[in-house]
């Protein structure tokens, strides 16, 4: 998910378009989005609670404090954020960058979701986005800037009470501070502070200046998440709330043939059953009950006949034959590079990879709950593009955008599922809601899945192939590399197909190849289409890209005795000093090469640029009768100005696990006649606590404005531990994800 | 109707006795913090304790409750233990989405009630029944070493 800048504007106008075409409705007025943001919130104490009144005329929604702060007369600050929070530490870590910039109290700062107003879009891409792990990358200057323009707001206001120049006051911590030494709290100044002009120009801190910014720092919402008090999505309760449950046609895009629902009626707490549409033009059976578990009991008693005969039955297997026959012929062209040298070639790698359709499986269930009285309706769940699914759910319940409200809910994981352009869980919910208000039942209902709805319901990292000609020489130097990648397009009919589809070739398939090495690639691509919905899954192309790129490279190295550090270093050149940062330090810190291992133990060494951070891992692994094993796990990150050095090890471990569960058998969904064969985590397999190694993050230190760090953590994971095996063994390394017996 | 003990209180539940205790607990009582991950005891995240020991409450039902006491991660900061497990949690910066700690909290207290020093060995054992899918492990096992150390 390589958003290029240029696109983001052309993207922007395409989404602002999709938002005000259609049903006529006008976008928000930058009066409604002022509304909104002074509104929310606190009774007392709001700041500013007139803001519209005062909002500075050139700036921008996404530029007014009114919308992203509000001081207590208290002193609590509290920070609307702009990203879902669902792990990754955006909640936290934009909080600081603005509380840097307002120089607040950091134990009075909180964080909120912001809603689906125009003010809270990303504000690179104009539209509601978290993903691409942007939230700092984007959202960094923009938030300096929102706390500059508030701390100039008190300031003034202090400068006119005190009756001194502004200039010749300070802040520290939440205070104002006068030359005397007086002093006033920004709770005691902030409505003062709220009729004051917002300012267009803002100083901004030198990083020298930051006391925040870098310093490693727990999360806001570390307490509740630790004691049970967390609300998420799946927890809004409601006056008379409902639960459905949907039976979803085991084949994509089917439909119900017969439905008897005799028995599922009789369970005690069932209000209704109700055919429904579901996603891709299939029909599915809504079991509607006042809790999850009559209405779970009410599924299971419905018997139901199919109709899958107008759908296409995808086989798993059938599909990876057809997929590696493809792999045989160049597709369409990526990068063009002269190949003839791999017929004189004095030495040559052919391989093939495959990798599976991988589920999400975000450890909150998907839910959405849709409160809808037939004008206007209201909408509480976790999701990554809260823009995008107003839009869709007004379109499912034919009423104008303007009438959906979204309420974004805390989110139980997601990595990707949350962000999903056709919204078909959101989408799923209203049509549920309004099957619900036409039979009669005048209740908000929470659509939720199951575990089994959640694996089995597609959405999946598409299956790929890759197939690799490398001709190279004594040295290790390439001659010719020759390549071939097979797999769905994610976002092909799509409203980001038109740009960031070029000459049929989808970006998010293709990103993460060839770089950072100067190499002679051809790179060309197959987009078969198949029946199982798609979606990016975390670091999107790069979970298959960086596995394939960095196994072969390694196998490179040992193919020409050299070392897979200097193999890499020695490819990279001096054109890429931060990966070269980044592998140098992960190999400095893991002992690489001067450290002795433990009997069996053997080093596997990967790097990989993905969302604009570097990383490199170390890592140490061992193979006891077959099954490989990842002992330790030692990383070089470089992700610019580390923002919050604890979120990035965070997310570092995280995303490192993450991979590590592909890599572990049973981590991949297989379908046969149309079916997924996984139902819940008994043969979907994830890693648990005894797969879990040790992993050590060091982080190159930098003052560049700060790139990603949610996704990249996980692309160099698998093809580290590959290489530890293939050193081990004496083989090459595994040539399918998840690891076989090696 | 069934009675149960929840946090050292008597509740009466309005639900069939055959309910997973999981739902009787978040639709029938509005306690949300015992969470559902897959409804078939393979993730964990529904843990409580029936008279300190952990169960899944997904797939157990309130009849095998009743009579017994139990306790969810709303009461688990009163006990001892569980207070300490809490505060490890907090100073390892452990949760990500946070989703799956209810259940972790309560699968590692219920260990250090039994165990007061855990090897790693115990902690997978004790620990491997409950997923994270932010891949917390690391910082779980670090906690529960240092609740270990603060309790001790």
């Amino acid at each position: 998910m390589h958003f290029d800048p240029a696109l983001a504007a052309e993207l922007q106008r395409v989404l602002w378009h999709r938002r005000t075409a259609g049903d006529g409705a006008a976008v928000l007025e930058r009066r409604s989005f002022l509304k909104l943001g002074a509104a929310a919130g606190f009774a007392l104490g709001v700041f500013p609670l007139r803001g519209s009144a005062q909002a500075a005329e050139g700036l921008k929604p996404t530029e007014q404090p009114a919308a992203f702060v509000q001081i207590d007369r208290d002193g609590i600050t509290t920070v609307t954020v702009n990203r879902l929070e669902f792990g990754q530490g955006a909640h936290t870590g934009l909080a600081m960058v603005l509380a840097e910039e307002l120089d607040a109290d950091w134990a009075r700062v909180r964080a909120r979701h912001g809603d689906a107003s125009p003010a809270y879009v990303d504000p690179a891409f104009g539209m509601h986005l978290t993903g691409g792990s942007n939230s700092i990358h984007n959202s960094f200057k923009q938030y300096r800037e929102l706390g500059a323009r508030t701390r100039a707001m008190l300031v003034a206001a202090a400068a006119q009470q005190w009756k001194v120049p502004a200039a010749s006051l300070h802040t520290e911590s939440g205070f104002v501070i006068g030359p005397d030494g007086k002093r006033a709290s920004y709770g005691e100044l902030a409505d003062a502070a709220m009729k004051q002009t917002v300012p267009q120009q803002v100083t901004l801190k030198d990083p020298k200046q930051f006391r925040l910014i870098g310093k490693p720092t727990r999360r806001l919402d570390a307490q509740a998440k630790s004691t049970g008090q967390q609300s998420y999505g799946i927890d809004v309760r409601l006056p008379g709330l409902l639960t459905a449950v949907v039976a979803h046609p085991p084949v994509f895009g089917a439909k119900v043939k017969t439905v008897d629902d005799t028995a599922a009626k009789a369970v005690h707490g069932v209000k209704a059953v109700l055919r429904v549409p579901t996603d891709r033009g299939g029909e599915g059976v809504a079991v509607i009950a006042d809790g999850y578990w009559p209405a779970h009991q009410g599924r299971e008693a419905l018997k139901l006949e199919w109709d899958t005969s107008s759908v296409e039955h995808p086989d798993t297997l059938q599909l990876l034959a057809k997929y590696r026959e493809l792999a045989r012929q160049p597709g369409l062209k990526k990068f063009d590079a002269d190949v003839s040298k791999l017929t004189s070639a004095p030495h040559r790698i052919s391989a093939e990879f495959a990798f599976p359709y991988l589920a999400h499986a975000p450890m909150e269930p998907l839910n959405c709950t849709v409160a809808f009285d037939g004008q206007k309706a209201e909408l509480w769940m976790g999701t990554q593009m809260p823009g995008f699914d107003a839009m869709s759910a007004a379109k499912t319940l034919g009423v104008a955008p303007a009438a959906v409200k979204v309420n974004t809910q805390m989110a139980g994981g997601g990595f990707g599922r949350r962000a999903i352009s056709t919204s078909d869980y959101v989408v799923e919910a209203c049509q549920v809601a309004k099957a619900a208000r036409a039979a009669g039942l005048n209740a908000p209902v929470r659509t939720l899945w199951s575990r089994e709805d959640d694996i089995k319901g597609g959405y999946y990292r598409p299956m790929h192939v890759h197939r690799a000609e490398i001709g190279f020489d004594d040295k290790g130097n390439i001659l010719a590399w020759d390549h071939v990648i097979v797999g769905q397009s994610i976002l092909k009919g799509t409203p980001f197909e038109e740009y960031l589809i070029k000459d049929g070739i989808d970006d998010t398939a293709v990103e993460g190849m060839k770089e950072p090495y100067d190499i002679p690639m051809r790179l060309t691509v197959h987009h078969p289409q198949v029946n199982v919905p798609v979606l990016w899954w975390r670091s999107v192309g790069s979970t298959h890209t960086a596995y394939a790129m960095e196994t072969l490279l390694d196998e490179v190295a040992r193919a020409s005795k050299q070392d897979p550090v200097a193999l890499r270093l020695k490819l990279m050149g001096d054109k890429h000093p931060r990966h070269a940062a980044a592998l140098k330090l992960a190999v400095e810190k893991s002992g690489y090469g001067r450290r002795k291992l433990p009997a069996g133990h053997g080093w596997g060494v990967a790097l990989h640029e993905s969302f604009n951070s570097v990383v490199a891992y170390v890592a140490e692994a061992s193979v006891d009768k077959g099954v490989p094993r990842l002992h330790a796990v030692t990383a070089g990150v470089h992700c610019n100005l580390a923002v919050n050095p604890l979120s990035i090890e965070t997310q570092i471990q995280g995303a490192a696990l993450m991979g590590l569960s592909t890599c572990l058998p049973g981590n991949a969904i297989t379908l046969k006649d149309g079916v997924v064969e996984q139902n819940n985590f008994g043969e979907y397999r994830v890693a648990r606590m005894p797969d879990m190694p040790r992993i050590a993050v060091h982080i190159v230190p930098s003052a560049d404005p700060p790139t990603g760090i949610g996704e990249p953590g996980l692309p160099p994971l698998a093809p580290a531990f590959a290489n530890a095996i293939a050193r081990l063994t004496g083989k090459t390394a595994p040539r399918e994800l998840p690891f076989a017996q090696v | 109707m069934p009675q149960l003990h929840i946090n050292g209180k008597d509740v009466n539940v309005d639900a069939d006795p055959s309910t997973p205790l999981l739902w009787a607990l978040r639709d029938t009582l509005g306690m949300t913090g015992t969470k559902f991950g897959c409804g078939q005891a393979l993730c964990g995240a529904c843990t409580v304790h029936l008279n300190g020991a952990p169960v899944r409450s997904c797939v157990t039902p309130i009849s095998a409750a009743e009579g017994q006491q139990v306790t969810t991660i709303e009461a688990i900061g009163e006990d001892r233990i569980g207070k300490a497990v809490q505060a490890a949690w907090i100073r390892h910066d452990v949760a990500q989405c946070g989703y799956c700690q209810s259940g972790q909290v309560m699968s590692a207290t219920a260990l250090l009630k039994t165990q007061r020093q855990p090897s790693d060995a115990d902690i997978d054992k004790a620990m491997a029944g409950n997923i994270c899918r932010c891949g917390t492990y690391i910082r779980i096992r670090a906690a529960i070493k240092d609740a270990a150390a603060h309790l001790a």
